[in-house]
């Protein structure tokens, strides 16, 4: 993926992320995620039902790289089951760490495979993530 | 002005976090290593020359903190910061000198280490924490605090300077409003001390504090400053080494005076000795210098960011020199990235006062904080930086 369209897809996912806004339902997990290195703040919710993940929604202030990921993220994560989102997550958290992993299960995800060049923005890219892997962990 | 005092400026930067921490001149960095080089020792302790000479040096910046700000040199301790200095007011006098239903009233702009520490002492003291109300310009003044003022009301504390907005606040007449009504009163002036004149004895206040590494001294040292009578009353909050005339198998012990007695361990050395000659380079300069030069920087920007539609400047009528802005539809954070981009750094967040945003609906800033090295060039080309910022995410994504 060249770097325009990788730019164009992160700037679009931030100007209208998916699934922006939360909903009053009790039967979602929820989950904040915010660090201690960078001013971005989102709280996430995920519905899951018979092992597949059904919805996921998050609102918050947060920088583009956050918003994008959490857009992408969401979008890759509807409809997977709870083992291929474990699956995907891993692979993503590898390739934010400049670790081994398998590009062709991370889709539009891959455009932020060249995040590790600014090390300040990494945190960013992961927060989203975190927020899903703190609900699965609830799970247990 | 001053830029070749700081060998950090060669490297084309441009540094506009001021309110985080300033750079050091040479000077001081000097001072520094030359203790570590000529005469590394412990104080208090040692007999031979080089104990002498650190003796000397540090206990010396005693007398330049009190030539600094108009105080009594006994009055002066050392601390690791305006946090630690405002922790020992707390937990060291306040703990002791607060009754339950009592009134301390601060308010929403200030720092976590005027606020917290109070929160915790309230859970061991049923006191009341009161929020002075800002003005719309998120400015506090001596009416806001008289309206909040009661029978009960013990203290008030506040920052000289608040760090989001930069509004300066008029300490001498709060203090002699709480003066004659009885009320200590306490100043955070990590934000104040390094940019302005200020005489403790004619202001009325009761404790202040400030940081070294806001006023081009280096980090890891503070100073707390309070009323001779007050600090007879203050109780340390660390006990050891050097602070002490003598303990005994009985549980007797005796402190030493003051201010030795709220020292506790071998402190800070260098960073005393470095503090001190920051303050000498700063009177060296002069403060009304340093504050009027902050000023204009302030002015020059304010008059050329009106040409640019999409900046908003929250703080535009504040006498200091912080400037907390946004891009209009920008995250505060994705500004500061873009900005360092081009090599001007900034800070983007809440700085620390997260209580702010229920005043501003507003959660993070960007923040300008200037100081005198920055020049009328450096602000040139952040203007021009942000005026070319409709392609911003074209440079931070």
């Amino acid at each position: 993926m060249n770097s325009d369209l990788k730019r164009e897809i992160i700037f679009d996912n931030y100007k209208e992320p998916m699934n922006k806004g939360l909903v009053e339902d009790e039967s979602y997990l929820k989950a904040n995620t915010k660090s201690d290195s960078c001013i971005d703040n989102l709280d996430f919710m995920m519905k899951i039902e018979d092992g597949i993940v059904k919805d996921i929604r998050f609102d918050g202030e947060a920088c583009a790289i956050s918003t994008s990921a959490a857009s992408i993220m969401i979008r890759s994560f509807i409809g997977k089951s709870v083992e291929e989102v474990k699956n995907i997550l891993e692979n993503y958290v590898a390739m934010i760490e400049e670790k081994e992993y398998n590009s062709e299960l991370l889709g539009e995800l891959n455009v932020y495979d060249e995040i590790s060049k600014q090390p300040n923005r990494k945190n960013c890219a992961l927060l989203p993530m975190q927020a899903v892997e703190k609900m699965l962990n609830s799970l247990k | 002005m001053n830029r070749e005092d700081f060998p950090i400026l060669n490297n084309g930067k441009i540094y506009f976090d001021n309110a985080a921490t300033t750079l050091k001149p040479k000077c001081v960095i000097d001072a520094m290593d030359k203790y570590y080089l000529e005469y590394t020792s412990n104080i208090h302790r040692g007999d031979y020359d080089s104990a002498v000479i650190t003796n000397k040096l540090y206990d010396n910046v005693r007398n330049i903190v009190s030539e600094f700000i108009n105080c009594d040199a006994n009055t002066v301790i050392y601390t690791s910061g305006a946090t630690h200095s405002l922790n020992m007011v707390v937990f060291g006098f306040m703990r002791y000198f607060l009754k339950p239903g009592d009134e301390v009233l601060l308010n929403k702009a200030e720092h976590a280490s005027n606020i917290l520490p109070w929160i915790k002492l309230q859970e061991e003291i049923p006191f009341t924490i009161k929020y002075i109300p800002l003005n719309e310009d998120y400015s506090l003044t001596l009416d806001n605090i008289k309206k909040c003022v009661t029978l009960k009301t013990k203290v008030v504390s506040l920052a000289m300077i608040s760090n989001v907005i930069g509004d300066l606040r008029d300490i001498k007449s709060i203090g002699e409003y709480c003066h004659q009504n009885n009320i200590i009163f306490n100043v955070d002036g990590a934000q104040g001390i390094p940019h302005m004149k200020f005489d403790f004895k004619d202001s009325n206040v009761d404790f202040l504090s400030f940081s070294g590494h806001k006023m081009c001294g280096p980090t890891g040292v503070g100073i707390l400053v309070g009323k001779y009578e007050l600090l007879e009353k203050m109780k340390p909050i660390m006990y050891g080494g050097g602070m002490n005339s003598f303990f005994e198998e009985d549980n007797s012990y005796e402190l030493k005076s003051i201010p030795t007695r709220f020292e506790a361990g071998t402190p800070a050395i260098a960073e005393v000795i470095g503090l001190g000659e920051a303050i000498k380079y700063l009177m060296n300069i002069g403060m009304d210098n340093i504050h009027k030069q902050e000023i204009n920087l302030k002015k020059y920007f304010l008059e050329k960011v009106k040409d640019i539609n999409n900046i908003i400047v929250y703080n535009k009528n504040i006498n200091s020199g912080i400037i907390a802005f946004n891009i209009d539809g920008v995250f505060a954070q994705d500004t500061s990235m873009y900005l360092n981009h081009y090599g001007i750094a900034v800070r983007a967040g809440n700085h620390c006062a997260k209580m702010l945003k229920d005043e501003m609906n507003i959660k993070n800033t960007v923040r300008i904080s200037m100081y005198f090295y920055n020049s009328f060039e450096e602000i040139d080309k952040l203007i021009e930086v942000l005026k070319n910022s409709k392609d911003i995410f074209k440079v931070v994504l």
